[in-house]
């Protein structure tokens, strides 16, 4: 069997969090009443008109500098014309001729490599309403609130090789949305979702198969099982002797395949004409340049600001930069402990592990900088040790607890009286000669256990390691006399 | 007291005198309404109770002698395709029959707010798409002047209405002629604005980049007072005009107070066409005009002569070519507005259940909704866009309506002016040219420049011919001139007087009886 490569890319769909809808005043909001954020311009209603929304081209711009597209200074809408129920219009006002980016780029770490991955265009356009089947009465109904909701589509050049490369690719596009706060890229919420173009060729070639299109994908798990089953569905076509046919195919998750849509729902001529409606968009190099000053710190930026300046390590830096909120965090709270590696390590162990037990993502984790910073602070100088740290971290999240003020409430601080911990060890040897005498025979295992039991009696509260030292001091005195 | 006798300047002169109350003035048009609209149809929905209670709050106005304008008790039509809410707008289809509008136009809004009293609805052709009124999906209206012809389109109700003297004014659309043709065939007025001055906000489009909202009256003075108040920047079209330091509100708001005063002394003769540059296209007299509308012309010239403009002949290029440009624009964007009634949120749905997708349940909801004309602009529209034809179509059609642009733009650095017919011929018989649409087509040819190249243009009565139907002539100005195009019809009207010729009753009377005796002999058999 010949060796084959993946070509994929990825038209992305992300919605804006500007606070009016693209073309009229009505909120962009998530979750209402169907049909109560709407007017006559989103619902499509006979003689209403579009009117741009001034901020929805300042968060295209803020994306075109932030993924380095040329800027196109007379952007145009264009009207894709087809019949759908949740297109109230008929025909969806979009960018084809003249989108404001194009040619811009991403780079990506794909394993040991850096790659560049081309970005076609990126372009504005309205989101569509979304139809709810009821089947108890067998009835779609139609909720238009989600009409005129701005988007921004972000073409990718087949660059990408793998699915690995696609969720890096996306992984990233998605981090750099957040942290210049264009979309808050909650896929579950629709407002990430990406149509992915496959085809294989055999290595070497320098030709593009034919390719596949899976449309409206909304997690990225989904979308790499999809990329490595279509990709191996061709492969195993090509092998028969079969021939790939161009087509929309439909992602289905529970039967972890895709299907081929109808022909029908495929044949689409779009008929693209610009939108008498709306004027051309002037862009002055003035308001670029005032985007790009206002542009926050990129997160490839502070990755290398991380790992250069602060000596975190790159898989530590790749942590901290995947989400705003736990940059933020991380940077808030390094101010306030001055430990770089030392914070960035809690917040991949203990708020990792948190986030694990509680099932969410990591930046979800609802963390005072202030408040992480003391329990830092309090656990280096000894003042608690680990394990109760954690115990005020959890209470610090759940409870908005003030660190000192619970530590001291409820007794946590370590024991700083040597002499209660020698008296204690004592006390733990002479209840055990059993385990002082394996100690003699050379069981130095012994310790751990004599360790546990002398830290039960103090309630947790002292410092293992000077627990530890104290044993083995206490068990060297008793085997050499 | 006959409504027909006095323009609407006069009549706001007299309301503003207390010589007539709104109320008073509501009364006559309703008995003008109720006496021949059944035989007339000018009107699709008619609100009596509204109008009344409209010309009380008017009254109120007057009487309290503040937030009045000149149109503050005048009652006024409204084409069907201007959404008006609360009041069903049908765009004279089956697809809107009960369409009722949560919202008002922007034109309407302001028109309430200037006191004018809402009618009704008038009739037009279906969507706006037609020069006869004939494809309204409810009934034909008649050319008051003659019932066996048709009133022009697509605003023929509202010409009908003004020039039968049911209402002293109406709004219309213009996207090819549908203000300037009806009111050429009626004998009346009418301004095509330039595009972008008045608000589109509301109107159902036809074709967006040509629609055009404007005034029908009996004089010119009277478009100006409609003209005045609805015109100016409105933020929700995009496609409105910005007014830089207030400008052009200043001269609408001078011209509004020029024709009041003017009205209330009498005197018109500060109205002059003396030293204007008036150009004529040599290209005009290719065309087949009708003998009397060629001779009405040229008379027309030598008034203007007389007045003291300077008439001289000029190039034209691409006036043939501006009949095909200007329909598979039209119908490219038509296709695309049209687009959205399809059943779904509001509008007409097929009775039938046995679709087997919802293409079909598409169709059908089209097919049986949308008339024959129409369908035939939708479809020649959506081919005109289609992949592999939208280059040789529809880009095509944009390079020609630029040069056609420039070319206006040129003639107009040079000329204040430019003259000519504003259809070939007057008003055809009832039913002939649904059976000819490209010779129908090829009529709209000295309208269709104006909404290609977004200048305002103005219809003007300048005659009749043989059988006594109206002929018109039409001004073409300079973009955002509207105010000197209306003086200078004001200032042709004081050299003319076709204006103040009204149709006969006779017709009218005679069409309601038969229509009676009609019902009549139903009931009896
Ligand atoms: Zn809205």
């Amino acid at each position: 069997m010949k060796s084959y490569e993946t070509v994929i890319g990825l038209e992305v769909h992300v919605e804006l969090s500007t606070r009016s809808k693209i073309f009229c005043s009505c909120p962009v909001s998530y979750g209402e009443e169907p049909n109560t954020k709407c007017c006559p311009v989103c619902m499509g209603l006979p003689g209403a008109l579009p009117v741009l929304n001034r901020e929805v081209v300042e968060y295209a711009l803020r994306t075109c500098l932030a993924v380095n597209c040329d800027i196109n200074k007379l952007t145009r809408f264009d009207r894709k014309n087809y019949f759908y129920p949740d297109l109230p219009k008929a025909y969806q006002i979009s960018q084809l001729y003249e989108p404001i980016g194009r040619d811009g780029w991403l780079e990506i770490q794909a394993g040991d490599l850096d790659k560049r991955i081309r970005i076609h265009e990126l372009h504005m356009e309205e989101d569509a309403g979304k139809l709810l089947h009821d089947p108890w009465d067998d009835q779609t109904l139609v909720d238009y609130n989600r009409c005129g909701v701005p988007l921004l589509e972000i073409v990718s050049e087949p660059d990408l090789r793998s699915a690995e490369e696609a969720l890096i690719y996306l992984e990233k596009l998605r981090s750099i949305l957040q942290f210049i706060d264009v979309s808050d890229c909650r896929m579950q919420e629709g407002s990430l979702r990406a149509d992915v173009n496959v085809s294989v060729r055999p290595i070497g070639s320098e030709e593009f198969g034919t390719r596949t299109e899976m449309k409206n994908m909304n997690s990225f798990k989904a979308i790499g099982r999809a990329i490595e089953k279509e990709s191996r569905r061709q492969i195993e076509l090509i092998e028969e002797g079969g021939a790939i046919r161009q087509e929309t195919r439909r992602w289905d998750e529970n039967k972890d395949a895709s299907f081929p849509m109808r022909s029908k729902e495929d044949a689409h001529d779009y008929r693209y004409f610009p939108d008498p409606d709306l004027t051309p968009v002037l862009i002055s190099s003035d308001w670029i340049e005032k985007v790009r000053e206002a542009l926050p710190e990129l997160p490839q930026d502070r990755r290398s600001r991380y790992i250069l300046e602060l000596g975190l390590a790159e898989y530590e830096a790749d942590l901290m930069v995947s989400h705003p909120d736990l940059s933020n965090l991380f940077e808030e709270t390094v101010k306030l402990t001055d430990k770089p590696r030392e914070t960035a390590s809690w917040i991949m162990g203990e708020l990792l592990q948190l986030s694990k037990d509680k099932s969410c993502e990591l930046a979800e984790l609802e963390v005072e900088p202030k408040a992480f910073a003391r329990i830092i602070i309090m656990t280096a100088d000894g003042t608690i040790n680990r394990i109760t740290a954690r115990k005020v971290l959890l209470a610090a999240i759940d409870e908005q607890v003030d660190p000192e003020e619970y530590i001291a409430k409820q007794g946590l601080a370590m024991i700083s009286d040597t002499s209660l911990l020698e008296q204690t060890v004592a006390q733990v040897l002479a209840d055990n000669p059993a385990s002082v005498e394996d100690y003699r025979k050379g069981k130095t295992k012994v310790t751990g256990f004599l360790v546990g039991q002398s830290m039960r009696l103090l309630g947790g509260k002292a410092d293992p390691q000077l627990l530890n030292k104290i044993v083995l001091v206490k068990l060297d005195n008793i085997v050499q006399n | 007291m006959d409504l027909r006798k006095f323009s609407a300047s006069r009549l706001a002169v007299m309301l503003s005198d207390g010589k007539i109350s709104a109320s008073e003035l509501a009364e006559l048009s309703i008995e003008r309404i109720n006496k021949i609209d059944s035989g007339l149809g000018a009107f699709v929905t008619v609100d009596e109770s509204g109008i009344r209670s409209q010309a009380l709050q008017a009254d109120a106005l007057l009487a309290a002698d503040k937030n009045r304008s000149p149109l503050t008790g005048l009652p006024l039509a409204i084409k069907d395709n201007i959404s008006t809410a609360g009041i069903r707008t049908t765009c004279a289809s089956k697809m809107l029959a009960d369409y009722v509008p949560p919202y008002s136009a922007t034109v309407v809004e302001k028109l309430r707010k200037s006191g004018a009293v809402i009618a009704g609805k008038s009739n037009l052709d279906e969507f706006a798409m037609g020069s006869t009124t004939e494809t309204s999906a409810w009934h034909i209206t008649r050319n008051p002047w003659s019932y066996e012809h048709v009133p022009g389109g697509s605003s023929g109700g509202s010409a009908a209405a003004v020039a039968a003297g049911l209402v002293p004014l109406a709004l219309g659309s213009d996207t090819g002629g549908s203000i300037r043709q009806p009111c050429s065939y009626c004998g009346l007025t009418g301004l095509k604005p330039t595009y972008g001055t008045v608000s589109r906000y509301g109107l159902i489009a036809y074709a967006s980049s040509l629609d055009q909202i404007g005034p029908i009256a009996r004089t010119s003075a009277d478009c100006a007072l409609v003209y005045t108040e609805i015109a100016g920047t409105d933020g929700r079209d995009s496609t409105s005009m910005i007014d830089n330091n207030g400008n052009f509100s200043r001269k609408l708001g001078k011209l509004k107070d020029d024709v009041m005063a003017a009205e209330r002394a009498n005197d018109f003769s500060g109205f002059s066409l003396a030293g204007k540059r008036i150009a004529v296209p040599k290209a005009f007299a290719g065309y087949e005009l009708q003998q009397e509308t060629a001779e009405a012309l040229e008379q027309a010239i030598r008034v203007l002569e007389q007045a003291g403009a300077v008439i001289s002949e000029c190039e034209l290029p691409l006036l043939e070519e501006s009949i095909p440009a200007y329909y598979l624009i039209a119908s490219a964007e038509a296709s695309a507005n049209l687009s959205r009634y399809d059943g779904v949120q509001y509008g007409y749905r097929t009775a039938r259940s046995d679709y087997a997708d919802l293409a079909e349940f598409y169709s059908l909801n089209r097919a049986e909704a949308l008339g024959p004309e129409v369908r035939t602009r939708i479809m020649l529209g959506t081919f005109a866009l289609s992949s592999g034809y939208y280059d040789a179509w529809y880009l095509k059609a944009q390079k020609v309506r630029r040069l056609i642009r420039s070319r206006y733009n040129e003639i107009l650095t040079e000329y204040d002016f430019i003259l000519g017919p504003t259809a070939p011929r007057t008003a055809p018989l009832l039913g002939v040219s649904l059976d000819d649409p490209l010779a129908m087509y090829l009529s709209d040819v000295f309208t269709v420049g104006a909404n290609l190249t977004g200048l305002p243009a103005l219809a003007l009565p300048c005659g009749f011919d043989n059988s006594g139907l109206p002929i018109g002539l039409q001004l073409t100005g300079r973009a955002y001139a509207d105010d000197e195009l209306l003086r200078a019809g004001i200032a042709w009207q004081q050299q003319t007087e076709f204006h103040l010729a009204l149709p006969s009753d006779k017709e009218a009377e005679s069409a309601v009886a038969a229509q009676l005796s009609g019902v009549r002999g139903e009931v009896e058999s």
